[in-house]
């Protein structure tokens, strides 16, 4: 089975406007760089982006919040980007804002088939208007629902071409999640190997979730805040 | 009167620190914790991006994209390390397994109640990991000027801003005293030196269970 597909565009082909998408990454750690300027260049809009972050203003989900290119965001934290700000003031943007734990366990829920879960994360604030809300064993619990998407777009580091993947260092974090959520999840990755090359002991994402894998031509994998030690 | 710097309420909170803790410090001065560690005990660090076993910041040069803590800061890790997904980050969060966790504050109440996330008529940023990391973390330390750039208490009878949690603090660390909430209320155990307890009682809206001796708080 060969998933392949020889460019980011041709592997966003069928993304429309309105679409809802999981992209990995957090902070600009670990996102889809490369699907991102496809779909940048591909114009889609009024898209919907479910990401823990929102990027900064000239790079990641950036670049599609510059082109107006996105209606809605679902995040946890916001706070790099002050084109995002501009925008949520003026209405032109709309913004979810979920815990970040609640966020991730959502979109676990989403790809493994729960319909919704229990969670003592964010009990008595305002996370908790207008939900469910049980007692268990003592503690107080609310109900949170699952989330999918439309397509996932996921960065992983190797990847074979039966779609297994592995990644690098914390540039894990939410792409596992998205790649079981999304009804197509695509990936791209540094590397593409043969069958039979990754340890079946360490692949993190199984192919079963990849249906499209593309080689990122290009990486900056830029660097937020570069904090170093004094020698 | 002479409010404690910084470094000096870190230096104060790594004190909290026990050995084998698994702990997780949020941004700012927080962080600052990890560099008064003592050395006669091993901690180890966990950042809610997929991370145990933080280590120092590297070297110039030697920085790698793909390896950051929470504060998107470049990072390095121990030799213990490993790597997981944040769904299974924040299971070992919300599921018990931290020993501590130390955050920044806008206030805190006489409850216990915690407000580190939004001012309502601001842009609002995201609670990010914070409302998960006080639900499920053992113990829970806040860290904070004792008052706000107006001159008013962060320690208040009831948090006027929205919420990150409630009852959640165990201990409040400020640049004027160390408090600990207990089955009684919020008590008064140390001051920083200089500090009288006067000053404490002055600068602080919660009502304070003070009793005898207030000792000036070691570092």
């Amino acid at each position: 089975m060969n998933k392949i597909i020889k460019s980011a565009l041709e592997s966003i082909k069928d993304i429309k406007d309105g679409d809802t998408l999981m992209l990995g990454g957090f902070g600009l750690c670990g996102i889809p760089e490369n699907l991102i300027f496809a779909l940048r260049e591909k114009g889609i809009k009024n898209l919907t982006c479910i990401s823990n972050n929102a990027g900064v203003n000239d790079f990641g989900i950036g670049l599609l919040l510059q082109q107006k290119q996105v209606k809605k965001m679902i995040s946890s934290y916001v706070g790099e980007n002050d084109l995002f700000e501009r925008m949520v003031l003026s209405g032109e943007l709309e913004i979810e804002l979920v815990p970040q734990g609640t966020l991730a366990e959502r979109i676990r829920a989403g790809g493994a088939g729960i319909g919704g879960f229990y969670t003592p994360t964010g009990v008595g604030t305002i996370i908790a208007d207008g939900k469910e809300t049980k007692i268990i064993d003592g503690r107080e619990y609310i109900l949170e629902l699952p989330l999918k998407a439309d397509f996932s777009l996921i960065k992983g580091y190797i990847g074979d071409t039966s779609g297994n993947l592995v990644y690098r260092k914390t540039a894990r974090n939410f792409n596992p999640m998205m790649a079981t959520a999304g009804r197509i999840t695509i990936a791209e990755v540094e590397e593409i190997v043969e069958i039979g090359i990754l340890n079946p002991e360490e692949v993190i994402t199984p192919g079963i979730y990849v249906k499209r894998l593309i080689k990122g031509e290009h990486y900056q994998k830029r660097i937020e805040q570069k904090t170093v030690r004094k020698v | 009167m002479t409010l404690l710097t910084r470094e000096q309420m870190a230096q104060r909170i790594a004190r909290e620190l026990e050995d084998g803790f698994y702990v997780n410090l949020g941004i700012g001065i927080p962080t600052l914790v990890a560099n008064y560690i003592p050395e006669n005990i091993s901690i180890v660090l966990q950042s809610e991006n997929g991370l145990l076993g933080i280590g120092p910041f590297p070297i110039d040069g030697q920085e790698d994209a793909d390896l950051i803590n929470a504060g998107k800061q470049t990072i390095t890790t121990i030799p213990e390390a490993s790597f997981f997904s944040n769904a299974d980050s924040f299971a070992m969060i919300r599921g018990g397994h931290i020993d501590l966790t130390v955050l920044g504050a806008l206030e805190v109440d006489q409850e216990g109640n915690l407000a580190n996330w939004m001012i309502p008529g601001k842009m609002v940023k995201g609670m990010g990991g914070a409302m998960d990391l006080v639900a499920g973390t053992k113990r829970v330390i806040v860290c904070m000027q004792h008052k706000n750039k107006a001159g008013e208490s962060k320690i208040l009878k009831k948090c006027s801003l929205p919420l990150t949690g409630v009852k959640c603090v165990n201990k409040i660390v400020t640049d004027m005293a160390v408090l600990e909430f207990t089955k009684e209320g919020l008590k008064l155990l140390e001051k920083a030196p200089g500090i009288t307890v006067e000053e404490i009682k002055n600068s602080t809206e919660a009502d304070l269970i003070i009793e005898g001796e207030i000792p000036d708080m070691i570092f």
